[in-house]
């Protein structure tokens, strides 16, 4: 436990000095912890663990955005799940008003039951649709084809400086999107 | 979006590199103080007696005790910007203050007073006190939210409060300079008050502004 949360300290420290591929070790690592929190809580919250996926895409989101308010002299792991914490109360609290009619439903066929596949989370994908047609189609091109920042700006005849700003222009308005619903 | 696009495409963007809170803080607030500026010469203007009472120790304390709250404030402020963050020793900071202002009242109760206390603590300005503080404090509330939205602030109804006080620490900085009661008990009184209310309007704002 201790060990995992100071390699992700270290991750964090080099992602912030600027090594891409350190900030994706650390993404991917986090991820399955953040899953499990996320199952926890609509479970405990007596909700569909299937929606599990769309709050982890909202806490990455956060983490990404908001990881300036990170300290780099103090561990990660404390930072991170306040995040994840809150993006969670959030998140249930909303779904709470939404699903509040199904719940018992659901809680009879829960007991017993293999612990249900994520469905694909749709949120972020849905909200994608309604940006600027620029920044969805850079975000498209680097999400979904895998492209690089230099072979989406080759494709969309931008400069690599514009497909950064409407990058991170589009994941900004997707997480207000994502907030606002 | 599966999560390992999205984990490649947050990873694509790593080389954005978002501003301190603090900076964006004090730009805001920078931004903001000229509008409480403005009302402040518009509407209230220096006391006529400016020049002479500077030599009066209790004029100078209501700036001491407005300074140290609105800078303690903006400390807890963004202590509070941090998602991880706790109270914890930090609310310590308002004891300044506090302190300062019960020195000020023990030190004017040792002196020999013209005016019996009831008159002192009612002074003359109380409700222009309590209308100038909130007024002013307004525009840089609006500034302070700004700031720490820009942070990640998990408890919003604290981060709103201190965003509150922050904003009426700086206005009643700028109040006391108009105003003609000096006595820390008119101070402790109608400045604690007007700052209640702002705290108040910060912290009922906090959840609604400062959700990330």
């Amino acid at each position: 436990m201790r060990e995992r949360e100071d390699e992700w300290t270290g991750l964090m420290r080099s992602a912030i000095s600027g090594d891409d591929a350190a900030y994706h070790r650390l993404l991917r690592a986090v991820t399955p912890v953040l899953r499990a929190a996320a199952r926890r809580g609509l479970t405990r919250a007596g909700q569909p663990v299937d929606q599990s996926e769309d709050i982890v895409q909202d806490i990455l989101l956060a983490v990404h955005l908001k990881r300036h308010t990170w300290d780099a002299s103090a561990p990660f792991a404390p930072w991170l799940f306040a995040i994840a914490r809150n993006k969670l109360i959030d998140a249930l609290r909303r779904r709470g008003r939404r699903v509040f009619v199904n719940i018992d439903d659901f809680a009879e066929t829960l007991p017993g039951e293999p612990v249900a596949e994520s469905a694909p989370a749709g949120e972020v994908a849905a909200q994608l649709e309604s940006l600027p047609a620029r920044q969805r189609d850079v975000l498209r091109s680097v999400a979904v084809d895998s492209a690089s920042i230099k072979d989406t700006a080759k494709k969309f005849a931008m400069s690599e400086g514009a497909v950064r700003v409407a990058l991170h222009r589009g994941l900004a308005s997707l997480t207000a999107k994502l907030r606002g619903q | 979006m599966e999560t390992d696009q999205l984990i490649r495409t947050l990873a694509a963007d790593n080389a954005h590199r978002a501003r301190p809170v603090g900076f964006v803080l004090a730009l805001a607030l920078l931004a903001a103080a000229p509008v409480s500026v403005a009302i402040f010469f518009t509407q209230f203007g220096f006391r006529p007696d400016i020049m002479t009472a500077m030599y009066n120790p209790f004029f100078e304390l209501k700036f001491m005790v407005t300074l140290a709250m609105a800078f303690s404030a903006v400390a807890v402020s963004l202590h509070l910007s941090r998602p991880e963050a706790s109270l914890r020793g930090w609310r310590w900071l308002l004891l300044i203050p506090a302190g300062l202002l019960v020195a000020g009242i023990g030190g004017e109760m040792m002196m020999p007073q013209r005016l019996p206390v009831m008159t002192r603590l009612m002074g003359s300005n109380a409700q222009v006190c309590l209308t100038a503080i909130p007024l002013m404090a307004l525009p840089l509330l609006g500034a302070a939210l700004v700031g720490l939205r820009h942070g990640a602030p998990t408890r919003p109804v604290i981060a709103g409060g201190f965003a509150g006080l922050l904003s009426a620490g700086l206005a009643a900085t700028l109040y006391a300079s108009h105003c003609t009661d000096d006595s820390p008990l008119f101070v402790a009184t109608w400045y604690t008050i007007a700052t209640a209310l702002v705290t108040a309007i910060g912290a009922l704002a906090g959840p609604r502004v400062l959700r990330f």
